[in-house]
């Protein structure tokens, strides 16, 4: 339904802007190269370029037991290749996309090949301004955060100027005003919210003379975010409800670091801002995060509170999911390497409303002791909760217009989340290495919604072990036993991992996910994938065949849903 | 969409068909007016989008091909105290510095930091090297780096890019993804994933650059 709506979309009048930014871009560039040439051996300046090429290609074959699908061109390629230079004050850089098709998983209505990215600044001891396609954060992200995560598909770029002042060290005020990337059709498309936003950071430590040889450092910071995007009315139950144009956003944070002990929180308030992920309605949303760390050699633990009620916030009411948000709120679990842990049942951020705890601590038990024998050994534990938040309904209009009433930051009654794991890492001699992993889960999955084959809290326990032998100064293996347990769901899962390395080309691995405890014998099946990987410099090559499980994929709590495939891959990296 | 008037950057576009040899002769054939001289006949053959687009690649390969040594770019860090960091002024007297990029929720990376920890005292000693270890860990698990780090006991620097800047203005893909910076901080080596064994290249370059 998005992708058809997406082409009516009165965006005639953003070629006409792209063109303008096009040539400020190429104006610059220009300007860059000819003193470039000219420049040459007659300065110490030098330009430097850096920047990367990476192409992810598929093929697919049909396998209705799996449930993977052949699309019509029968294969997929996203590539992308990034450039940017740097030639004293100036920058530059340029990224040329293509989706060809794009990969199953991506959204299907990025295609063509064109420029997806584009941008110029300048810079110096007061100043550093920026035109055309900017990731810029602000704090924590929960008022502003703009980024590209090219795994996941994601690039809600800030199209438009930003400046940033340093008017006396330890101070620094951002200003921008941009629209926002939305799609790509063989060239960026911006949405149709404009973003407006400003922060100001100070760290007291570089500002105060006094305060500089003090060991507790603090820095506070605040910002204020609004979007603009006209507004007509809405009809809900019997009432007309005018839009609003503009919503605030704004946000105060503060960070003291002292010693072993640290602090940091943020709190941010949002206005009334009626969007499809908050079904409409005109309540103020509000977030909060905390975290107190405690850290000296051999041991660290931090605790981290959050609350999130109704902080969607993009540039488009009308969108959802990926599409042009403009904050950031980062997940409270922990993100898990291991391939049953991380995949089958992986939490993020409710962005409707969720009360959240989290613990983590880092242990080393030392040398030359009874359980540290003569490497020492590394504990690792993390706990985290989260729920639904404290709310009442309203009744009457007050429920059409504004949904329901906070009580409290405290947790509500509905359960999302539970995640305790427990690490262990020993080294026993030079060349071995051996971890153990324990996971307990209770997911909710009509709230994390990861699975179509059950509605409701699964409970899972979830085993690790993984074995690091170092063969000779070359080659090494590297094995990994996954067994998951659950009487929800899919039941239970086994996971073995081989990998072979030889330093500094090659790694071959093998891959084999069985579902063993599936009630349906069909679904007992092995995802076999075989990787082998070859690795130059900056530049990596590997060839991959083989079944893919349908899965969630996770970078730092935003989660794609991948389907099932089958068949052969191609990933090439090159930094340069 | 709307052709635009006469634009500073033709010249460069010309001089590059020229330098292609590609007759003008085949691209008068597509425009629709004969009596064109040859530079609006470019301009009318490729639309103004397409032209920007062509300008651009000429003009990143030009200053591909002029582009000298490959140093830092500038981006604003912070370290673990809250002190911004511009990566361009990274030094290390002269020294050899090491970069290397990952993040508390990378096993890959670790095992390399962790490698790099035992070899780390012979190797300064050896060769005065400075590792530099730049968390790419996002606002999820940025707080995690400073328990983490303490409890393994690194002695390296580390620096925050919670929103990957460093790493993308490195050209880094993924991570860990390790540069080896000479005394006049130039990047001369660099190093994506981790296996192990992989430190001993390092340690080649690293005396490579002492000899």
């Amino acid at each position: 339904m998005k992708e058809g709506r997406s082409n009516f979309r009165p965006s005639f009048f953003i070629p006409f802007v792209q063109m303008k930014v096009m040539k400020v871009c190429a104006a610059v560039l220009w300007v860059l190269a000819v003193f470039n040439a000219s420049s040459q051996n007659s300065t110490p300046v030098q330009g430097q370029l850096h920047g990367n090429f990476q192409v992810l290609w598929q093929q697919y074959n049909a396998d209705s037991i799996i449930g993977a699908e052949v699309p019509a061109e029968k294969t997929g390629m996203n590539a992308f290749g990034s450039f940017a230079y740097t030639y004293g004050n100036f920058s530059a850089g340029i990224r040329f996309e293509s989706y060809l098709n794009a990969i199953m998983g991506f959204p299907g209505r990025f295609r063509g090949t064109g420029i997806g990215s584009r941008w110029a600044q300048y810079k110096n001891d007061l100043l550093e301004i920026t035109v055309g396609n900017i990731y810029e954060q602000f704090g924590s992200g929960m008022t502003l955060r703009s980024y590209w995560e090219p795994n996941l598909g994601i690039d809600n770029a800030l199209d438009g100027i930003r400046v940033i002042v340093t008017p006396d060290t330890g101070i620094t005020l951002k200003g921008i005003y941009a629209h926002q990337r939305f799609d790509f059709d063989s060239r960026l498309i911006n949405g149709l919210g404009l973003v407006r936003g400003a922060d100001a950071e100070i760290f007291l430590n570089d500002l105060v003379p006094s305060l500089r040889p003090n060991k507790t450092k603090i820095t506070v910071g605040g910002s204020f975010v609004s979007k603009f995007q006209e507004g007509e009315t809405i009809d809900k139950d019997t009432l007309v409800l005018k839009l609003p144009n503009n919503v605030a956003s704004y946000a105060g944070r503060i960070a003291i670091i002292s010693g072993p002990v640290s602090f940091s929180g943020e709190y941010v308030k949002k206005i009334n801002d009626p969007n499809a992920d908050n079904k409409f309605i005109y309540k103020e949303g509000s977030g909060l995060l905390l975290n107190i760390g405690y850290s000296v050699k051999g041991f660290g633990i931090t605790l981290q509170s959050k609350f999130i009620d109704n902080m969607a916030f993009r540039s488009d009411r009308d969108q959802l999911l990926f599409d042009v948000p403009i904050n950031y709120i980062p997940s409270i679990t922990k993100q898990h390497t291991y391939n049953l842990a991380s995949t089958l049942y992986p939490y993020a951020t409710v962005l409707n409303g969720e009360s959240g705890n989290s613990l983590n601590a880092f242990y080393t038990v030392k040398k030359e002791t009874l359980l540290g024998g003569k490497y020492g050994m590394n504990l690792a534990l993390n706990y985290a909760a989260v729920n639904n938040i404290d709310t009442t309904g309203l009744a009457g209009n007050d429920q059409v217009v504004y949904g329901y009433e906070t009580n409290s930051f405290a947790f509500g009654k509905e359960k999302f989340v539970r995640d305790f794991n427990v690490e262990l890492k020993k080294k026993f001699s030079k060349n071995v290495t051996l971890l153990y992993t324990y996971y307990y889960m209770e997911f909710n999955t009509l709230v994390t919604p990861v699975t179509v084959d059950f509605k409701g809290i699964v409970f899972a326990d979830i085993h690790v072990l993984e074995a690091q032998v170092k063969l000779n100064k070359k080659m090494a293996i590297r094995a990994e036993a996954q067994a998951l347990f659950t009487e929800q769901d899919k039941k239970d899962w086994g996971t073995a991992l081989f990998e072979l390395s030889v330093s500094p080309h090659w790694t071959f691995s093998i891959l084999d996910q069985y579902n063993y405890g599936n009630d349906n014998a069909k679904a007992r099946v092995h995802y076999l994938f075989g990787t082998v990987g070859y690795v130059k410099g900056g530049s990596r090559v590997a060839i991959g065949y083989g079944k893919r499980r349908e899965g969630i994929f996770c970078i730092g709590g935003v989660c794609r849903a991948v389907p099932a495939s089958n068949g052969l891959e191609l990933n090439i990296t090159s930094t340069f | 969409m709307k052709t635009s008037g006469p634009d500073f950057f033709f010249a460069p576009q010309l001089s590059w068909y020229e330098g292609c040899q590609r007759p003008p002769r085949i691209l008068s054939q597509q425009g629709e007016s004969r009596n064109q001289n040859f530079n609006t006949v470019i301009i009318q053959f490729l639309s103004p989008m397409k032209r920007y687009f062509l300008f651009l690649v000429i003009a990143f390969s030009t200053l591909a091909a002029s582009a000298q040594a490959s140093a830092l770019p500038s981006v604003q860090l912070k370290d673990l105290e809250g002190n911004t960091v511009d990566t361009k002024t990274l030094s290390n007297d002269g020294n050899p510095i090491v970069i290397c990029f990952w993040a508390t929720w990378c096993s890959p990376c670790k095992r390399e930091l962790n490698a790099y920890a035992d070899l780390y005292a012979d190797w300064q000693k050896e060769t005065g090297v400075k590792i530099i270890a730049v968390s790419v860990d996002d606002q999820r698990t940025v707080a995690q780096v400073t328990p983490y780090v303490n409890s393994v006991s690194w002695e390296y620097e580390i620096l925050l890019d919670v929103n990957k800047q460093f790493q993308q203005a490195l050209g880094v893909v993924n991570v860990p993804h390790t540069f080896l910076l000479d005394g006049n901080g130039n990047i001369i080596w660099q190093h994506n994933n981790y296996q192990p064994g992989d430190e001993e290249e390092l340690h080649k370059e690293l005396l490579k650059l002492k000899s």
